[in-house]
C-alpha cells in the first residue's frame, strides 16, 4: 500500500497534484497536506492528476472535497485528471462529478482554469 | 440480520481479525477480493466489494473509540457473498447482552454508508458511538 505525491508548478499559473497508487483511511493524510500546504501558500488554482491512482475511498473524496472547499472560498477551484473507469465511478456514484471538473488529460483541466 | 438462505449452497466461512488502524484495511480489502475471487464475480464486482469493505473498516476505525480489533465474517455461498464487519466492542457489548438500538435505527451521516449501499446488493448496519458499529453486507452474484 503506498501513495506518491508529486507537486509541481504548470505554466498556467496553477499547481499540479500528481498522484499515484492508493488513497485510502491510511494514505489520504499524506494527500491532504500535500493540498492544504499549497492552498496555505496562496495557491487556489490546482488540478489534481488522478491518472496513476488505482484506488480511492470515502476519507480520499473527502480530502479533495475539503480542498474544493477552501479554494473556493479564494475564489480558485480544482480540476481532476482521471480517466480510470472504477474511480469515475466513484464520482459518478457520489454525485461529485456535478462539483468537479473532470478531465482526460492535464492539458484540459489546465486550460479550464483559465 | 437475515440467515444464510437454504436453498444456496453454503461453500465456507472465513473470518479475519484485524488491528483498528488504518494501515490494516488493505488487509481487509485484499483478503475479501481474494475471497470473492472464489466465486463468479466480475472484476468490476470485486472492485466494489474491495471498496464498500474498505468503507466498513473505516467505519468501525472512525467509531472505535480506542478498540483494538475489527472482525470480518465472510459467508461464501454459490450465489452471494456476505460480509459482517464489526468493531470489537460491538462484539463485547453483544456477548454481555448489552440492550442496543436495531439495526437501522441509528441514523448514520457520511460517504462510507453512501458507498457502500450504492456498490453492495444489501446492507444492514447499526453505528452508534455508545455501541460500536456493525455493517453486514451482501453481495449477489450476477445481480
Amino acid at each position: 500500500m503506498d501513495i506518491k505525491v508529486h507537486v509541481r508548478e504548470s505554466d498556467e499559473d496553477a499547481y499540479v497534484v500528481e498522484l499515484g497508487g492508493e488513497i485510502d483511511v491510511y494514505t489520504s493524510p499524506k494527500v491532504k497536506d500535500a493540498i492544504t500546504e499549497l492552498i496555505d501558500q496562496g495557491h487556489y488554482n490546482l488540478v489534481i492528476n488522478l491518472e496513476k491512482v488505482r484506488y480511492i475511498d470515502s476519507t480520499g473524496l473527502g480530502v479533495l472535497i475539503g480542498g474544493l472547499k477552501r479554494v473556493r472560498e479564494h475564489g480558485g477551484t480544482v480540476n481532476l485528471v482521471c480517466t480510470n473507469p472504477q474511480i469515475k465511478k466513484i464520482f459518478d456514484i457520489t454525485g461529485l462529478v456535478k462539483i468537479f471538473g473532470i478531465f482526460d488529460d492535464e492539458a484540459g483541466a489546465k486550460k479550464a482554469l483559465a | 440480520m437475515n440467515a444464510p438462505e437454504p436453498s444456496l449452497e453454503h461453500l465456507g466461512t472465513v473470518e479475519l481479525r484485524i488491528p483498528s488502524r488504518p494501515e490494516w484495511v488493505a488487509v481487509a480489502r485484499l483478503a475479501v477480493a481474494a475471497i470473492g475471487n472464489r466465486l463468479p464475480f466480475s472484476v468490476e464486482e470485486i472492485e466494489d466489494l474491495k471498496l464498500a469493505i474498505a468503507e466498513a473498516c473505516t467505519i468501525c476505525i472512525q467509531q472505535a473509540g480506542g478498540i483494538q480489533t475489527i472482525d470480518i465474517v465472510c459467508d461464501v455461498a454459490s450465489a452471494h457473498l456476505r460480509v459482517d464487519v464489526r468493531d470489537g466492542r460491538y462484539r463485547t457489548l453483544a456477548e454481555g447482552g448489552a440492550k442496543r438500538p436495531s439495526m437501522m435505527a441509528v441514523e448514520t451521516e457520511g460517504l462510507g454508508i453512501f458507498l457502500i449501499q450504492a456498490l453492495m446488493d444489501n446492507l444492514e448496519y447499526n453505528v452508534d458511538p455508545h455501541y460500536g458499529a456493525q455493517l453486514v453486507m451482501t453481495k449477489r452474484v450476477g445481480a
